[in-house]
């Protein structure tokens, strides 16, 4: 373990985030870990981590730090004007970095998050499982909580690359976003509003965060034979609440159980499209089944893995 | 007589990776004692893809990875090991005691759900300690429990204005509903009391101190034995 980071300035909500915590649902522990997961993980295969090792995730704004040690660094996700030492440095791309160096990350130019990772990973304690960040649960990441100036992160034992690996393009975050959804759990509950929310354009609102993704746009109404209320169950990511005003709120990383009905829920390879809106992007859903989600999800396991291979290359 | 368990499980989609099987409906004791029982049972069974079940009152979500199990296949399991749940060997849910420290600083509205109610102070602490608390399920927060069996002589309305702070262990009473706060946090239940146990660490090999049907009974204890508990749940 080596300390590597000295916090500057954090930027508007960064935490160190990993693949999640996935087996304490039972517990009212949700998953946590990168809303992008996409991003996270190239991330780590630029540095020459494994997927699953801990990243700092930013909002909006990014962090300003010191580096206290020699590593390989990467930056994806949203665009946030990455300088080291005053000079610009590409996203998508490993960077070499000195004990010395400042690396800035300004204002989120396109998309919502940026990942930052480290040769090595973050390395701070386990908490069940996982390095993520529950800042509601006070667990996880650095002690439980949003970084702060003077933090000083470790990063773990990690190899020095032969050579520098950059992704051969630039994921560009959209403004206008399509997102693939599966009617249901609760598809019953809005026969009449169905095609509706499937047709409609809604807008991402500033009230999101990483619980949830809250959208403005038509007024999706249950049907009026439809039960009043549910009984409070188990929730998963990319469900699509619909409280009573509506207003559809995508369900990210930090809820397990919930007592509003679900219209639809995004597929697990979309999750990360919803988590780079910004406030006044619009989102319009597009209606799979079952079945094709399954195809997709196959189809972009192996995307994955193929980006895995050609960036260790 | 009436139930509202389900002859068999149904089934609902919740995206690529999970469904939902419901039991029953609604806040039964039955139904969730089924609930419990098919999730130790699914566990168990530790069958390739599933990677997490939570229950909940009347439902339980599995989570699965669809590159080893399709939604078909899990749904034919579930109803196949739903056949053999009567035989399977199941443990009793368990009975969990809580030591609460009630009214004073703890519990700073235990006056206030007194009169209410038209009660005394003691016996709202009788009546909050003489209930056994069902566990429907574990949610919202770290180790919050959604409980069942409050007495209606307790019943209070919340907080107008929520506390900015409540602390760990505080026992409150919200509507028809009681429970725990397992961390710190803002919170608009009347306060009564407060364990010093810590019913969430996620530093011990089990987090928490229970698990979804398992049954709670409040206990009052004294300051001396309050302080003595605190010394021994300090991490």
């Amino acid at each position: 373990m080596t300390d590597a980071i000295h916090i500057i300035s954090p930027g508007s909500y960064t935490t160190v985030q990993d693949m999640g915590r996935c087996h304490a649902y039972h517990m009212g522990v949700p998953v946590s870990g990168s809303l992008d997961d996409y991003a996270h993980r190239i991330a780590n295969w630029l540095v020459g981590n494994s997927s699953d090792c801990a990243v700092l995730e930013m909002s909006m704004i990014g962090a300003q730090f010191d580096v206290l040690c020699d590593a390989d660094m990467a930056v994806t996700g949203a665009r946030m004007n990455l300088r080291v030492n005053g000079r610009p440095c590409p996203e998508w791309t490993s960077i070499r970095v000195r004990p010395g160096d400042v690396v800035e990350l300004g204002m989120a130019e396109n998309g919502c998050r940026a990942y930052l990772a480290i040769g090595g990973g973050i390395d701070v304690s386990l908490v069940m499982g996982s390095r993520s960040t529950y800042v509601g649960g006070q667990l996880g990441g650095l002690k439980g909580r949003l970084l702060l100036p003077e933090d000083i992160l470790p990063r773990g034992e990690g190899r020095l690359l032969n050579k520098q690996r950059s992704l051969p393009w630039v994921p560009l975050y959209p403004e206008n976003i399509f997102i693939r959804a599966i009617p249901g759990p609760h598809d019953d509950f809005f026969r009449n509003n169905m095609d509706m929310f499937f047709s409609s354009f809604f807008t991402v609102t500033a009230q999101s965060n990483r619980m949830g993704c809250r959208l403005v746009g038509p007024e999706i109404l249950r049907d009026p034979d439809a039960p009043q209320s549910i009984v409070s169950e188990p929730i998963m990511p990319g469900n699509v609440q619909v409280p009573a005003d509506g207003q559809p709120i995508v369900l990210l990383k930090e809820q397990t159980i919930g007592g509003y009905t679900n219209i639809a829920t995004v597929i697990s390879s979309d999750i990360f499209r919803m988590a780079q809106a910004r406030p006044g992007d619009t989102v319009q859903f597009i209606h799979v089944t079952l079945d094709e989600a399954h195809r997709i999800y196959r189809d972009w396991i192996r995307f994955l893995d193929d980006i895995k291979v050609l960036l260790n290359d | 007589m009436t139930t509202n368990l389900y002859e068999r499980a149904q089934f609902r989609i919740s995206g690529d990776r999970s469904l939902l099987a419901a039991y029953g409906t609604g806040v039964d004791q039955a139904v969730n004692d089924k609930v419990r029982r098919m999730a130790t049972l699914i566990t168990n069974q530790k069958l390739p893809g599933i990677d997490a079940v939570v229950p909940s009152y009347c439902n339980l979500s599995v989570h699965y990875n669809p590159l080893k199990i399709g939604f078909s296949e899990l749904r034919d399991v579930l109803w196949s090991l739903e056949k053999k749940l009567n035989k399977a060997d199941i443990p009793e849910s368990r009975t969990i005691d809580i030591p609460v420290r009630y009214g004073d600083e703890f519990g700073p509205d235990i006056d206030f759900v007194a009169q209410h109610n038209g009660i005394s102070v003691d016996e709202v602490i009788q009546i909050h300690t003489c209930s056994a608390y069902h566990i429907f399920a574990i949610g919202f927060a770290p180790g919050f429990c959604y409980l069942g069996g409050l007495s209606s002589r307790l019943h209070a309305p919340r907080l107008e204005t929520p506390r900015v702070r409540v602390a760990a262990g505080s026992v409150g009473i919200a509507g028809a509903q009681t429970g725990v706060y397992p961390l710190a946090s803002p919170g608009g239940w009347r306060l009564i009391g407060r364990t010093p146990l810590r019913l969430f660490a996620p530093e011990r090999p089990q987090p928490i101190l229970y698990q979804a049907g398992d049954t709670i009974r409040f206990r009052s204890v004294s300051s001396d034995e309050f302080n003595h508990i605190s010394k021994l749940e300090i991490p």
